[in-house]
Formats: C-alpha cells, sequence, structure tokens
C-alpha cells in the first residue's frame, strides 16, 4: 500500500508530467487559456492515462518483453519484441481513445459533452505516450504499481494545466511587455511554476 | 506535371528557409515542444534529438505526401501515426547501433518524437495538400528549425550549468571557487524549470526582432 501511495505522490508532484519531463506542452499551451476547458482536458488526460498504462502494462509484459513469450511455449523464450513497443503503444492508444469515445457517447452523453472534444487530442498527447514509454523504462513490478503511476501523471497533469489556466485568466489584467505577451510569458510563468513544485522533491512517505 | 521547376527554386529554398525565423515551429506555431526541452541539459543530446526528428519529419512528410491521394480522410490520423513510428522505430535502432550512450540519454524521448506535433502538423497542414519533393523540403526544413532552438537552449543550459561545450570545458578549472577561483555554475540551469524560462525568453527576444510576430 505504501508503495502505491508512493508511486502516485512521486508521479503528481516530483515527477511531474509538465515541470519535470516538458510532456504535453502543446495541448497544455492550447487548453489553458480558462479554467474550465483546462479542467475538462485534464479529467479526460486521468481517464485515459488511467486505462492505457496499465493495458500497455500488460502487453508489454506478456507480448512484448525479453522472454516475455516464454508462456506461449518454450521455444519463444528467446524472442525480444521490445523494439516493436512504440508501434504497439500508439496504436492501442489510438485504439482505446476511439473506443472510449464511444463508450462515453453511448451510455453518458452528459460526459461525452463535456470531454468529447477533447478525447480526438489525447491520442497525439505527448504526456499519453509518454507515460507508457516510462511505465516500460522504469519496470514496474505489477499491473497495481501501473496504475497508480498512471493515475498520478494524470493528476499531476491536470494539476499543472488548471493551474496555469488559472494564473492565465488572472494575467490578461496585467501589463505584459508586448513581445512577451502569450506565449512568452506563459513560458515563464510555466518555469517558475515548475521551481515551486521542485520544493517537493524528496517527498516519501511511510506509514507505520 | 504541366510546369517544370528547378530543384532548389526559390519556392522550395523558402519553405526550407522560413522555419527558421518567421514560421518557426517552436517559438511561432507553438509545435513540439512536448519532447523538446527535456533533452537539451547538454548540446550533443540536442543536436542528436535535432537531427533525429528532422530525419523523422521531413521523411514522414514524405511518404504521406506520396500516399496523400489514397488515404481515407477517415483513417488517415491512424495512417499517419503508423508511418511516422516506423520511421521512429529506424532512427531508434540506428541511435542504439551507432551512438549508444547518447541514445541512453535520449531514454523515452526518442519514442516521443511519435507524439510530436510537429511532425503531425506539418502532415496535416502541408503534406497532405502538396507534392512530394516540396513536402520533404518542408518537412526538413521544420525539423531543422525545431532543432536550431534545441541547440541554443541546451547551448545556454550547458555553458551556464557545466561551463563546458560539448563535454569540452570552457570555463577554466582555476576560476571555480573550490580551486580558490570566484566563479560557480548556475545550478538552476540543469534542472528543468531553466528550460521554460530559457524558452521564455528566446521567444521574447525573437519577437521584439521581429514584430510581425507580436501577439494582441
Amino acid at each position: 500500500m505504501e508503495n502505491f501511495i508512493n508511486i502516485f505522490v512521486q508521479s503528481v508532484f516530483i515527477n511531474n508530467m509538465i515541470f519535470a519531463y516538458f510532456l504535453g506542452m502543446c495541448s497544455f499551451l492550447a487548453v489553458s487559456r480558462k479554467v474550465s476547458t483546462a479542467m475538462g482536458l485534464g479529467i479526460a488526460v486521468i481517464f485515459v492515462l488511467m486505462i492505457t498504462v496499465p493495458v500497455n502494462y500488460l502487453i508489454n509484459k506478456y507480448l512484448l518483453q525479453e522472454g516475455a513469450l516464454s508462456w506461449f511455449g518454450d521455444e519463444y523464450r528467446d524472442i525480444d519484441l521490445g523494439f516493436l513497443s512504440f508501434i504497439v503503444f500508439i496504436a492501442v492508444i489510438a485504439w482505446i481513445v476511439q473506443v472510449l469515445e464511444m463508450i462515453v457517447e453511448k451510455f453518458t452523453p452528459a460526459l461525452y459533452n463535456q470531454l468529447g472534444i477533447f478525447l480526438p487530442l489525447i491520442a497525439v498527447n505527448c504526456a499519453v505516450m509518454g507515460a507508457s514509454l516510462f511505465m516500460q523504462e522504469r519496470e514496474y513490478s505489477s499491473v497495481a504499481e501501473a496504475s497508480s503511476f498512471g493515475l498520478g501523471s494524470g493528476t499531476g497533469w491536470m494539476l499543472a494545466i488548471v493551474g496555469i489556466a488559472a494564473i492565465r485568466e488572472k494575467m490578461s489584467y496585467s501589463k505584459v511587455p508586448p513581445a512577451l505577451k502569450g506565449l512568452g510569458i506563459t513560458f515563464i510563468v510555466t518555469g517558475l511554476m515548475a521551481i515551486a513544485f521542485m520544493s517537493f522533491s524528496g517527498i516519501e512517505i511511510k506509514i507505520d | 506535371m504541366s510546369e517544370k521547376e528547378p530543384l532548389f527554386s526559390a519556392k522550395n529554398l523558402k519553405l526550407f528557409t522560413d522555419p527558421f525565423n518567421a514560421g518557426n515551429p517552436i517559438t511561432v506555431l507553438v509545435l513540439g515542444i512536448c519532447s523538446a526541452l527535456a533533452v537539451t541539459v547538454k548540446l550533443q543530446p540536442a543536436i542528436v534529438m535535432g537531427l533525429s526528428v528532422t530525419v523523422v519529419t521531413g521523411f514522414s512528410s514524405f511518404i504521406i505526401s506520396l500516399l496523400r491521394n489514397t488515404i481515407p480522410n477517415r483513417i488517415r490520423i491512424i495512417v499517419q501515426l503508423v508511418v511516422v513510428a516506423a520511421l521512429v522505430i529506424l532512427v531508434d535502432q540506428l541511435l542504439k547501433a551507432y551512438v549508444y550512450e547518447v541514445s541512453k540519454q535520449l531514454s523515452v524521448f526518442v519514442g516521443l518524437i511519435i507524439t510530436n506535433c510537429i511532425i503531425m502538423g506539418r502532415i496535416e497542414a502541408f503534406a497532405l495538400g502538396n507534392k512530394p519533393f516540396p513536402s520533404l523540403i518542408d518537412g526538413f526544413g521544420n525539423g531543422a528549425g525545431y532543432g536550431m532552438i534545441l541547440v541554443i537552449v541546451a547551448f545556454f543550459r550547458e555553458l551556464l550549468g557545466s561551463g563546458s561545450l560539448f563535454g569540452i570545458r570552457i570555463v577554466p578549472e582555476s576560476f571555480y571557487v573550490s580551486a580558490g577561483g570566484f566563479y560557480e555554475n548556475n545550478g538552476m540551469m540543469v534542472l528543468p524549470p531553466a528550460a521554460l524560462i530559457l524558452l521564455g525568453v528566446i521567444i521574447w527576444v525573437h519577437r521584439s526582432v521581429n514584430n510581425k510576430l507580436l501577439e494582441k
């Protein structure tokens, strides 16, 4: 349990997708003008990450890794399909996003109205692909760990985009030098937020 | 082809040079920042990353442009993703084979070239409606314009953060406080926030020089 909470907290605050790895910056900059839309996109990202990371974890563990195919028969023990992981991961993500869009549209039209426009955007969001690749690189030991990593990085991403959207809403009242207006100042503010987030580094939760 | 165009006509040249200034993918179009900044602590990985992106952008635009009349519109995103992913796998394998150390430093960011918005952006905006050769040039130009920003950011981060360039010491050892001198590396430069702030400053400078780009 302690382990899961730690993975979650670390991926929200310390290894934050945006502040530490700059992932998902494209939509981060494009959709952070209003808090409400930022919130919608953030929730959609959490949703997608919570599903894609564990699914990709299972695929990686039972199909792609070196020796992953040994359950299939002893002669397949030496096969390493690791080089296929990029193409498989992105296909899985695109597929899940598509299916998710259909399911949400069918069963919860209200939610679809809020998230619908964001879902197609997410297929090419670097944060989603990045989470799967980090999951592969860090070699989490169970599906539950991978899921808590997915949930954590989604939450961290949402926290960042909602935060910057709130700052940008307020910033429209302030006097920014003309050449910095818009993009420039957003980067600098993101940098300052990243510095603030660095104060979380080293956090570890101990449960006795 | 009705009109014959020279291989490097003025129009094609402009396709290549535009991304370095008024059409820069990062500072003007805001594309492809995703995987960009994390690899800019040192110059060498930044250059390798810039080259990889240039190659992938160029060839994926070229291939998609060749296929543009045969791809059904509804499934074009997935076709594009597959083409890009295949190219990225090639690049990744090449990097692993020839520059293993750098490929280790780049870690997941090579894979993230797939979801780099520049590539999809150029395919959607240019390659789907243009002939293969201009698309190739456009792709290379945009990749290179992107690489240029990476190199600028990496230059400052490595120089100020580690006192070296390409791993070669620029600030002499004797300047450092530890050796009785007065100089200290700026520790913040090697941390992620510095990349964001530097990029903000680059945009600031770029827009001050080129007034047409100001946002209202």
